[in-house]
């Protein structure tokens, strides 16, 4: 049975292991066909920055993975705008995900949403799983 | 659906505390846990953080935590109950799911 699982993203990639152990169960809890969405709240919003390039530090760049979860049927991506701004940050700067609408003639749809924390708090609630890294 | 929000950090520390209660739900409740306790002592920079907090959410902090750090129960922001293991179980049973901040 699907159940609606959110994982919470608030770690920063690389200076910790959770940003990557999050994406590992993030692919695996699609591939299980539950209904998975994501949020990138705190320094989790550093996870999605473009143009990372890891080579000086002998660690995988992982980044480009976050582009395959629209194949995982990963369509909703909530990104905290409080944490944007806090950062200097805007969605300009992250990667720019899509999935496929099969509905619709495989048209490309965004993935990403930028939202408040107060919609944020109505997201989470309507949850029946939430595990948060 | 309601959440049990556990925080196991030190507000000092991490800001896991600050980002649950920017995303909390009316019908939610928070339970302080192993480092997280700190910030239910009364007199930090804190304090009234978690004294606004209890005005609109239960909030809880596991007992044993307290002891094995030498917090007392007296010490604690006012409207913050205490609970044991036991507690803790019915806080689980009683919410429609978990949400453990790292």
């Amino acid at each position: 049975m699907a159940k609606k699982f959110l994982f919470v993203n608030r770690k920063a990639p690389y200076g910790t292991i959770y940003a990557l152990e999050s994406l590992e169960v993030v692919l695996i809890s699609a591939a299980f066909e539950q209904e998975v969405s994501l949020v990138f709240m705190d320094d989790g919003v550093y996870e999605l920055t473009r143009g990372q390039k890891t080579d000086g530090i002998g660690m995988k760049n992982f980044s480009p993975t976050y582009s395959a979860l629209g194949d995982y049927e990963i369509k909703n991506i909530y990104i905290e705008k409080e944490s944007l701004d806090a950062r200097g940050l805007t969605l300009d700067d992250l990667q720019h995900l899509v999935w496929e609408d099969e509905d619709d003639d495989w048209a490309e749809k965004d993935s990403i949403h930028l939202i408040s924390s107060k919609e944020l708090a109505a997201v989470m609630d309507n949850q029946e799983v939430v595990i948060t890294f | 659906m309601s959440t049990l929000h556990t925080i196991n950090k030190s507000p000092f520390d991490r800001n896991s505390l600050g980002s649950c209660l920017r995303v909390i739900s009316d019908s939610d409740a928070i339970l302080l846990i192993e480092d997280g306790i700190y910030a239910a002592t009364s007199g930090t920079i804190f304090s009234d953080v978690v004294k606004a907090a209890v005005q609109s959410h239960s909030v809880y902090v596991l007992g044993p935590d307290l002891s094995a750090r030498g917090m007392k129960e007296g010490g604690i922001v006012e409207g913050v109950n205490v609970v044991d293991y036991e507690g803790f179980v019915d806080l689980v049973a009683e919410y429609d799911k978990t949400n453990s901040w790292l």
